[in-house]
């Protein structure tokens, strides 16, 4: 599903953030990417999602090749990927409702259908009967579950994830590592970054352990 | 193809709503643009009555043929008929020396002293009233020269030479108007423009979360491309009301005038073509500033 080969990224400032980077996450996997701040966690997230270009190698996301994608391609790239931010990123004036819908009325799906998948998004994430309120009502737990909502509603067969659980405390942070778990099992392929290792010995899948964008370890991985 | 006019159909009532949710600063722009387009429509709608008040006093152009002192009546006689067959002049009148000495004597109230002037000084004087085909002053003024190369011709001369300054006044006008109104247009684009760089950085947040989730580029800059043609809309709305307003109130003062001199002349008001035409004016103007802006301000990589 990801192929990273000898990929870096340098900055126009000078920094490397990345240095060669190859590694492989087959579908229906699911993985973490743990190290530090500033290990380069946040930046190959970025490379997946586009929002910035690698200077040199090549990535591969669900068969197509990031490093030939146009400017024009990248927002239906971008639809078949869920991504969760650490601060949600959610729509302070939007109903839990609209916040979820937004990737669907992004694609032009029909009034009828969308509704029917926003309810269906929000009961997988326990939120059912909560569409009308507003998230700055909700706890940072049930903010981050809307986000995994809107994350999921279009069906992407990639989830990513950055820091998802970094606000949140062990009981919540469990609650939320459990979504993802779940969404694998339905077939969806994850890649959560994380600092906290707890969760790795609990759900024993592979880590990709990144220092000072070098990639030091990567356990497990089949 | 259906979804697609229903979703420009939504776009378009959300922009009314986002427009409708900050009414002060919506007032104020559409209030500029209104000001902003009121202004050379006016001048364009004083400028076309003012081309209609000359064209009417062009119907009336005549030149005068002052004739040789010297010649007999029957050569002036000869030259009138030979004026009136011509096809481009429409009417020839003579007034002949004599009667012109008699007017002269019963208006100057000199009568005895021209009396004891051994012959008449005055000239016979045929005036030629010349067809639409001299609408044009250079067309006049050759016709004019042939006159004064005629034989019995002492001088011809046009009498309303300031028709023609005028004419000059009113292409000068004309011009100033045209680059007014460029200048003005280029004072809608940068209004509407600003706006739009005020509405982009306050949805910032929202333009960013869509651009993550797939939002194409088209479907982010729609409704700011909507904002920024409803504006131009209202704006030429405003214009329109304003550009009326002011002609009522200078109709009146004008017909007073014209009743001096005499003219049945009317303002002629805005036409509802013109009136379209500058609802079109105000969306044009609007769509290219919305698109300028989002050109310029969307392009910015996203970073969250």
């Amino acid at each position: 599903m990801i192929r990273f080969s000898q990929v870096s990224k340098r900055y126009p400032n000078g920094h490397e953030a990345l240095k060669r980077i190859s590694f492989t996450l087959e579908r229906e996997q699911m993985a973490f990417l743990v190290g530090h701040s500033g290990a380069g966690k946040s930046t190959l997230l970025r490379l997946i999602t586009l929002i910035e270009r690698c200077t040199r190698g090549q990535i591969i996301v669900n068969d197509k090749n990031l490093t030939k994608l146009s400017r024009r391609q990248i927002p239906f790239f971008r639809r078949e990927v869920g991504v969760i931010f650490q601060d949600h990123k959610l729509l302070r004036d939007r109903t839990v409702f609209d916040n979820v819908a937004l990737p669907l009325v992004v694609a032009g799906v029909r009034h009828r259908e969308l509704g029917r998948r926003v309810r269906a998004a929000l009961d997988k994430v326990g939120l059912l009967g909560k569409e009308k309120l507003y998230p700055v009502t909700l706890s940072g737990g049930e903010q981050q579950r809307v986000g995994i909502a809107r994350a999921v509603v279009n069906r992407p067969p990639l989830l990513l994830a950055d820091e998802p659980t970094g606000n949140l405390d062990a009981d919540l942070s469990d609650e939320i590592m459990d979504l993802f778990y779940q969404f694998n099992q339905y077939g969806v392929t994850v890649l959560i970054a994380t600092h906290d290792r707890r969760h790795i010995q609990r759900l024993h899948r592979p880590v990709i352990e990144l220092r000072n964008g070098e990639i030091t370890a990567a356990e497990g991985q089949s | 193809m259906g979804t697609y006019f229903l979703r420009h159909v939504q776009v378009l009532i959300a922009s009314v709503g986002q427009l409708s949710r900050t009414p002060g600063s919506t007032l104020m722009s559409v209030g500029v643009i209104g000001i902003t387009l009121a202004l050379p429509s006016l001048l364009y709608l004083l400028l076309m009555n003012a081309e209609r008040v000359s064209s009417a006093w062009h119907a009336g152009t005549h030149i005068s043929l002052f004739l040789d002192t010297a010649i007999e009546a029957k050569q002036s006689e000869s030259l009138l008929a030979q004026l009136q067959a011509r096809e481009d002049i429409e009417q020839v009148r003579m007034i002949s020396a004599d009667r012109a000495l008699r007017e002269f004597k019963e208006l100057s109230g000199f009568g005895e002293a021209l009396d004891a002037l051994p012959s008449n000084p005055l000239p016979t004087l045929l005036i030629v009233t010349p067809d639409h085909r001299y609408e044009n002053p250079a067309a006049l003024q050759e016709l004019v020269s042939e006159f004064s190369k005629l034989q019995d011709v002492e001088l011809a001369q046009l009498d309303m030479e300031w028709v023609q300054r005028f004419h000059v006044i009113l292409q000068l006008a004309r011009r100033v108007t045209l680059v007014l109104s460029i200048l003005l247009a280029l004072a809608v684009l940068l209004i509407v423009s600003n706006t739009i760089r005020l509405a982009i950085s306050n949805h910032h947040e929202e333009i960013e979360i869509v651009q993550l989730f797939g939002g194409t580029d088209r479907f982010i800059q729609r409704p700011f491309v909507y904002n920024g043609m409803l504006q131009g809309f209202f704006g030429a709305g405003t214009a329109i009301l304003l550009v009326l307003t002011c002609l009522h109130v200078l109709r009146s003062p004008i017909r007073e005038l014209a009743d001096l001199y005499g003219s049945a002349f009317q303002v002629a008001g805005m036409t509802v073509g013109e009136g379209l035409a500058l609802l079109a004016i105000g969306i044009g103007l609007g769509w290219l500033a919305s698109h300028l802006s989002v050109r310029r301000h969307l392009h910015r990589p996203i970073a969250p």
